[in-house]
């Protein structure tokens, strides 16, 4: 059993509650930073694809795992930071630039789009920002000047300070520059889970009424999530874009969307390990299935829907017998070690909540 | 001098007048109960405090300001609290967390600034954090400070609620329902705790209570309400005596 002993408000608030905590998530970036010698560039070009889904599954995760907020339009936010990042260095600006500021643009646009869409509840937001994902589409054969319409575009050359970057040829330094991103949003997400902005959020996942009383301005509120949000998916867009090589409209689907939110739920709502353990199944979800179906079926059998089929059925075994996601499951198994041999079989039985009848709402 | 008054508010909900003319006032510094039977607008009244729904007529001023002039998210602004009759806690955060939302109003970092958690932020977090352990301290929830709303029970997470609001440093207390559901034991140390609210703290409350024996014991004024409407104001005793009030909680023919 490990024990804490907290002798200061500090040990509360930074980001390592102790010494463990920051000897294991530093050998784990420093597993991250050596990780191109141990791999080749297969792996490490995989492992990229696994952060940058990280990344895009922080963004959704601000929104929905800690503000309650669904939504299936983050497919058009990627679009947004993709194609806008690539118009900006288009325009002459550099990457150190252009990038943060696709993703600044992204955020403003999604607290725009926030204010009318945050005034419907639960599964209205979820259709209409399906709308969005939809709109997209159409929206960006519209502004074929700037996007390409639908012969698409490839993203620009990523130049910082004269080093260049290309995912195809360097998939070494474009790990790097990914790793890079992925740990400044979750350093962006820990620090807002630690201020008062993160525990408005939570406050009005939980209860919209209280937050109100005690002075939480909700709808400014999740403008803000979303702003966020948007900011983070519009980064991971830009990733994506490099990553994939060349995108045009079909890129950014609305199956992207689906597969997003899949992904948090699976890996566990409103927790930064959730997004990560999501993006190790979505990113590798489609080879182990290929490698099954290799072994099963022979190759060269094509199944139409495989994928998405396999994904739903894991999904629904989720949310039916483990809905704090993988991250829960973890949790429980490391609760399970560190309380041996104390564990109790019902010890994770939920408790019963008390009914919330009258509501104001 | 009153430090919150309301004046000939009506509120109707389609055809049921869930407050029916009711004017009363609050004097700063004493404990003020409104009882009455199920349904008489206990708890409409606070909503209406808290501005949650928008009275059809009526004033309402709290320290000489116009409480009609503020949205919902205002009131807290103003130094007025509240709990809930069917506790609204942020379920899924720790008691820790749910009392800092408390102090939400005492904010002054802005997003950038906590996107980046500056030196400013940490200062601030530590501040809100000693009022927060400051309510900790008086309400003996140190051994829940760090467990999760969702598995506590029933007589904690009042407690909690009561925290939450104390947490937010008001002038004016709205407690619905303090003490229902409690044990006898919880009862009792709610009692004492708004009497020190009080005392100490030098905190105004009104509450909504059935329990009488609590109502007698730490109100200096009763209001008691049936229909939404005023049916007698005056200390405990006078209002336990009131002819029209028995009649109202026994029915007509036991007087
Ligand atoms: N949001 C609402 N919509 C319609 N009727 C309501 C609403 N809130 C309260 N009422 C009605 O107003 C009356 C007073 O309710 P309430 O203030 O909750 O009573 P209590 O004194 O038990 O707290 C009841 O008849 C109730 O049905
Ligand atoms: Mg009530």
């Amino acid at each position: 059993m490990r024990i804490l002993f907290k002798t200061s408000y500090n040990d509360d608030i930074r980001l390592f509650p102790d010494r463990w905590v920051l000897l294991v998530y530093g050998a784990l970036l420093a597993l991250a930073f050596v990780l191109p010698l141990l791999l080749d560039a297969f792996y490490i070009g995989e492992v990229t694809n696994v952060l940058i889904w990280a990344i895009a599954g922080l963004g959704l995760m601000l929104l929905t795992g800690q503000t309650g907020q669904v939504s299936l339009g983050h497919a058009a936010f990627l679009a947004i930071g993709c194609y806008s990042n690539t118009i900006l260095i288009e325009m002459g600006l550099p990457f150190i630039l252009a990038f943060p500021l696709a993703g600044v643009i992204t955020g403003i646009v999604g607290a725009i789009i926030a204010i009318p869409a945050l005034r419907l509840h639960g599964i209205y937001l979820a259709i209409a920002t399906i709308a969005l994902s939809v709109l997209a589409d159409d929206i960006i054969v519209l502004l074929d000047p700037w996007t390409g319409g639908v012969s698409g575009k490839f993203p620009a050359m990523i130049t910082i300070f004269g080093l260049q970057i290309e995912r195809w040829t360097m998939p070494v330094r474009f790990y790097y520059l990914v790793l890079g991103v992925t740990v400044i949003c979750t350093l962006f997400y820990r620090n807002l889970l630690r201020s008062p902005l993160g525990r408005a959020f939570a406050a009005v996942r939980d209860s919209e009424v209280s937050a109100t009383a005690m002075g939480v301005h909700i709808l400014r509120t999740k403008c803000k999530a979303f702003g966020l949000s948007c900011m983070i998916t519009g980064w991971a867009g830009a990733l994506m874009g490099y990553y994939a090589g060349a995108f045009n409209n079909e890129t950014f689907s609305l199956v992207i969307s689906i597969t997003l939110l899949m992904m948090i739920v699976i890996g566990g709502l409103g927790s930064i390990h959730g997004a990560f353990f999501g993006a190790v199944v979505v990113a590798f979800l489609p080879q182990v299935l290929s490698i099954l179906k290799g072994a099963v079926l022979g190759g060269g059998v094509a199944i139409p829907g495989l994928e998405t089929g396999v994904f739903g059925m894991i999904l629904i075994l989720f949310i039916l017998f483990e809905p704090m996601g993988l991250y829960g499951r973890w949790l429980k198994i490391r609760i399970w070690f560190e309380l041996f041999p104390f564990a109790r079989k019902d010890m994770f039985r939920r408790q019963k909540s008390y009914l919330k009848t009258e509501r104001l709402r | 001098m009153s430090l919150l008054q309301i004046k000939d508010a009506t509120l109707k909900f389609g055809g049921v007048v869930a407050v029916n003319n009711l004017s009363f006032s609050v004097n700063e510094g004493e404990v003020y109960a409104i009882v009455g039977p199920n349904g008489a607008g206990k708890s409409t009244v606070f909503n209406l405090i808290s501005r949650f729904y928008q009275p059809h007529s009526g004033s309402f001023t709290f320290d000489g300001q116009d409480l009609l002039q503020r949205k919902a998210d205002q009131v807290a602004d103003l130094g007025i609290a509240r709990t809930f009759q069917n506790i609204e806690l942020f379920d899924h955060a720790t008691v820790l967390q749910n009392l800092l939302v408390g102090r939400h109003r005492h904010r002054k970092t802005s997003l950038v600034e906590e996107l980046f958690f500056t030196a400013r932020v940490r200062r601030e977090e530590i501040a809100h954090r000693e009022a927060v352990e400051e309510v900790i301290d008086f309400l003996d929830l140190q051994p829940y400070r760090d467990k999760m709303i969702a598995g506590l029970p029933y007589g904690i997470r009042k407690v909690v609620e009561l925290g939450r609001a104390l947490a937010s440093g008001p002038r004016l207390l709205l407690l619905d329902e303090p003490a229902s559901g409690l044990s006898v034991e919880e009862t009792q140390d709610m009692r004492w705790w708004i009497d020190d609210i009080r005392k100490q703290m030098g905190i105004t409350v009104l509450m909504v209570e059935h329990d009488m024996g609590l109502v007698s014991s730490v109100c200096d004024q009763v209001l008691a309400l049936a229909d939404g409407a005023k049916l007698a104001e005056g200390t405990p005793a006078q209002v336990q005596a009131d002819p029209a009030v028995l009649e109202a909680y026994l029915g007509a023919g036991a007087v």
